[in-house]
C-alpha cells in the first residue's frame, strides 16, 4: 500500500510530465478504467491474463481493468479522430504480479501519443527527443531499436511464403523465432517426432488417415487437417534457407551498437540482404531527424532484437530509458500494425511512449 | 497446536490415512461417516482440519494450517512463487498424474507442442477466433505454453468434464491431469507427446507463513515419528 504522502509526491510528478506533454501540443485524453476484455485479449493473446486483472461483469461479460492506454486511445482515435494528432494521457494501469516482490499492481502512466501520416521518421525523432528531455539528469541509460528492419529481412528471406510468414508470426518471441530459423536453415535437426509424423503422413492419404484414426471429433474439420498435413510434407521437401542469408539474420539478431556505428554496419550488409534497404533508409532518415533534435546518435545504444516481447504491437521504432535496479522508466515505440487492426480497415501511422511517474520520484529521491 | 490440514474425501483422503497410519500416526473421521471432522492418535497436540484438496494450498499460504497434504499440481497452479509460500515436507507415494495436453486423436498432423502452435494459427485464420484449450490449471498451463512460445490459443475454463469439452466443441484442445489415460482414450484424445507439464503427486507441505511458535516443537516430534528431514521453513 502506497502511502497518501507518496502517493502526492508521485502525482505531482505525473502532472509535470502531463503538463510537459500538453506543452508540446499534445491534447488530453481520458479513458476508461474498466475495459472489455475481448479486444484486449484478441490483441494480446493468453499472455495478457497473466498481466492484467480480468473479471466478470453479469451483464457485459468479461472486463478487463486498464492495463494500458494505448489500446483505448487507438480506439478513440480511429473512431472520430483528427489527422494528424497528439493526445497525452494520464492514469493509474493495473498489472497482476505474478512474482511476490515490491513491484507496483497498480500506478499512474503518463504518455503520449502522435498519429501523423506525413513524416513518420521525424515524429519518431519528436517522440524520442521530448522523453530524452523529461527524463534527463536522472541518470538513465537510453536503448533504441527498430524492428521494421528485422521484420523486412525475414520479408526477403529466400525461402517458402509459409516459412516466412511462420518467421513474422514469431517476432516477438525470440526463443520459438530462434527455434524456427535454427530448423528453417537447417542447423537443427529434425526431431524425433517430426520424423515418425512424417513417416506415417506418407503411408496414405490425408483422408484415409483421419478416418483410420477413430471418431471425428471438434471444431477444426478434415479439410483444415488435411491442409496442414499437406503443409508439413512440402516444407520437408523445401530447401534450407541458404548459408550466407541465415547467417546475415543471425549477425541482424544479434546486433548492438551504437545507432551511428549500427547505422554503417546496416548499410554494409545491405547488398546482400538487399530487401532491408527501405527500412534501412527509414533508420537513416530517422538518425538524421534525431541528430536535427540534438539527440547524440554517435553514442545512442541500438539493439536491433529491443522490444520483442510477447507484448507485440511495436513493429517499427522502439526505445526505452533504464535505471538499474527498476523496470523501465519510460518505453515507448511505433506501432502502425495495430491501428490497422484496431481501425475496421483504416490504419494511420502511430509512435508514442510512456513514463512511469512513480519511478521518476523515486529517482530523484523525492519518496 | 498443529493444524494439519487433510482432503476430506475418497481416495486421497484414505490413502493420507494410510500413509500416516504406517508411521504410527493414526488418523480418523468422526462422528457420522459424511461430517468432515477427524482425529488423530499416536501424537498429542494435532488437530485435523478436513478440507478440499483444492483449498488446502490456500489454507497453507494464509498460514491457517501449518501442514497439508495435496497434489503438487495444485500447489503450483494455484501460488504464485508457490516455493516461497510453502515447503515440500515429503513427496507420499500416491495420487501420480501428469498434467498433459491432448488433442483429438483425428488430428494425423499434430504430434507436439510445435504442430498445436502452427494448427493454432491457422485455427484462428479460419475461424476468426483463437483455438481454444479447456483447463481448470489456467497459470501452470499458460507458463508453459509462453516458455514454448506458443501463440494464437485460449484458455478456456473447465472444472469438470474436462475431456467431453472437444465434442461439445466448447474447446478443440484440453489441458488436464491424467493417469492412465483411459479417460483421454475413450473421448477421442491423443496426449502430445512433449507436453508433460508437470508430473504431480500427493505431497506434505509446510506453510512458511502459519505461527510456528507454538507448533515447531510438535512439528518435530512428528517430523521424526515420521522420520522426515526437515527443510528450512
Amino acid at each position: 500500500m502506497t502511502q497518501p504522502a507518496t502517493k502526492a509526491v508521485i502525482r505531482a510528478e505525473a502532472e509535470r510530465l502531463f503538463a510537459a506533454f500538453q506543452a508540446a501540443g499534445a491534447m488530453p485524453v481520458e479513458a476508461d478504467v474498466l475495459l472489455p476484455a475481448e479486444v484486449m485479449l484478441d490483441l494480446y493473446g493468453e499472455d495478457i491474463r497473466a498481466r492484467a486483472y480480468v473479471t466478470q461483469d453479469p451483464l457485459r461479460g468479461e472486463m478487463m481493468l486498464r492495463p494500458d492506454f494505448t489500446v483505448p486511445v487507438v480506439q478513440a482515435h480511429m473512431a472520430d479522430g483528427a489527422d494528424p494528432a497528439r493526445y497525452c494521457y494520464m492514469g493509474e494501469v493495473f498489472r497482476k504480479q505474478e512474482h511476490l516482490g515490491n513491484r507496483a499492481s497498480a500506478y499512474l502512466q503518463v504518455g503520449f501519443e502522435v498519429f501523423d501520416r506525413a513524416a513518420p521518421e521525424a515524429a519518431d525523432a519528436e517522440v524520442f527527443a521530448l522523453f530524452a528531455g523529461l527524463v534527463s539528469g536522472l541518470g538513465l541509460r537510453a536503448v533504441t531499436g527498430d524492428i521494421g528492419i528485422l521484420m523486412a529481412a525475414v520479408r526477403g528471406l529466400e525461402t517458402t511464403e509459409r516459412r516466412r510468414a511462420a518467421l513474422l508470426r514469431h517476432v516477438w518471441r525470440p526463443k520459438r523465432f530462434r527455434a524456427l530459423l535454427d530448423r528453417f536453415a537447417g542447423r537443427a535437426a529434425v526431431s524425433a517426432g517430426r520424423v515418425a509424423l512424417l513417416e506415417r503422413l506418407a503411408t496414405g492419404a490425408a483422408d484415409d488417415l483421419i478416418a483410420a484414426a477413430g471418431a471425428f471429433i471438434g471444431l477444426r474439420a478434415p479439410e483444415d487437417i488435411a491442409a496442414r498435413a499437406q503443409a508439413l510434407i512440402e516444407d520437408a521437401q523445401a530447401s534450407p534457407i541458404k548459408a550466407p542469408e541465415a547467417a546475415l539474420l543471425y549477425d541482424l539478431l544479434g546486433l548492438q551498437a551504437p545507432a551511428a556505428a549500427a547505422l554503417g554496419h546496416l548499410r554494409g550488409i545491405t547488398p546482400m540482404l538487399p530487401a532491408i534497404a527501405p527500412a534501412v533508409d527509414r533508420f537513416a532518415a530517422r538518425l538524421e531527424a534525431l541528430k536535427a533534435r540534438g539527440v547524440a546518435v554517435d553514442t545512442l545504444a541500438f539493439e536491433a532484437s529491443l522490444g520483442r516481447t510477447s507484448m507485440e504491437y511495436y513493429d517499427g521504432f522502439v526505445f526505452s530509458f533504464h535505471a538499474n535496479g527498476m523496470p523501465a522508466v519510460a518505453t515507448g515505440g511505433r506501432y502502425d500494425a495495430l491501428t490497422a487492426r484496431l481501425g475496421a480497415g483504416r490504419s494511420i501511422p502511430a509512435v508514442g511512449g510512456i513514463i512511469r511517474p512513480h519511478l521518476v520520484a523515486a529517482l530523484k529521491g523525492a519518496i | 497446536m498443529l493444524k494439519i490440514g487433510v482432503p476430506s474425501k475418497g481416495r486421497l483422503m484414505e490413502k493420507t490415512f494410510e500413509w500416516f497410519g504406517a508411521r504410527g500416526v493414526a488418523m480418523r473421521q468422526t462422528g457420522a461417516e459424511r461430517e468432515y471432522s477427524g482425529a488423530v492418535e499416536g501424537i498429542e497436540d494435532v488437530e485435523l482440519v478436513m478440507l478440499s484438496a483444492g483449498e488446502i494450498p490456500r489454507e497453507l499460504a494464509a498460514g491457517r494450517i501449518h501442514l497439508g497434504v495435496t497434489g503438487s499440481d495444485l500447489v503450483r497452479d494455484k501460488l504464485a512463487d508457490w516455493d516461497v509460500q510453502v515447503a515440500e515436507l515429503s513427496p507420499l507415494g500416491f495420487g501420480h498424474a501428469d498434467l498433459i495436453i491432448a488433442v483429438p486423436s483425428c488430428w494425423i498432423d499434430v504430434e507436439t507442442v510445435d504442430d498445436l502452435d502452427a494448427a493454432a494459427a491457422a485455427f484462428r485464420a479460419t475461424h476468426g477466433f483463437r483455438l481454444r484449450i479447456a483447463t481448470k490449471y489456467h497459470r501452470l498451463v499458460r507458463e508453459f505454453l509462453t516458455a514454448q512460445g506458443v501463440a494464437d490459443y485460449q484458455l478456456v475454463d473447465s472444472q469438470g468434464a474436462t475431456e467431453g469439452t472437444v465434442k461439445n466443441l466448447t474447446a478443440e484442445a484440453i489441458a488436464d491431469i491424467t493417469s492412465s489415460g483411459e479417460t483421454l482414450r475413450a473421448n477421442h484424445l491423443k496426449i502430445l507427446s512433449d507436453s508433460v507439464i508437470l508430473q504431480s503427486q500427493a505431497v506434505l507441505f509446510a506453510s512458511r507463513s502459519a505461527d510456528w511458535a507454538q507448533a515447531r516443537a510438535v512439528l518435530d516430534s512428528l517430523a521424526a515419528k515420521l522420520r522426515l528431514t526437515l527443510p528450512q521453513i
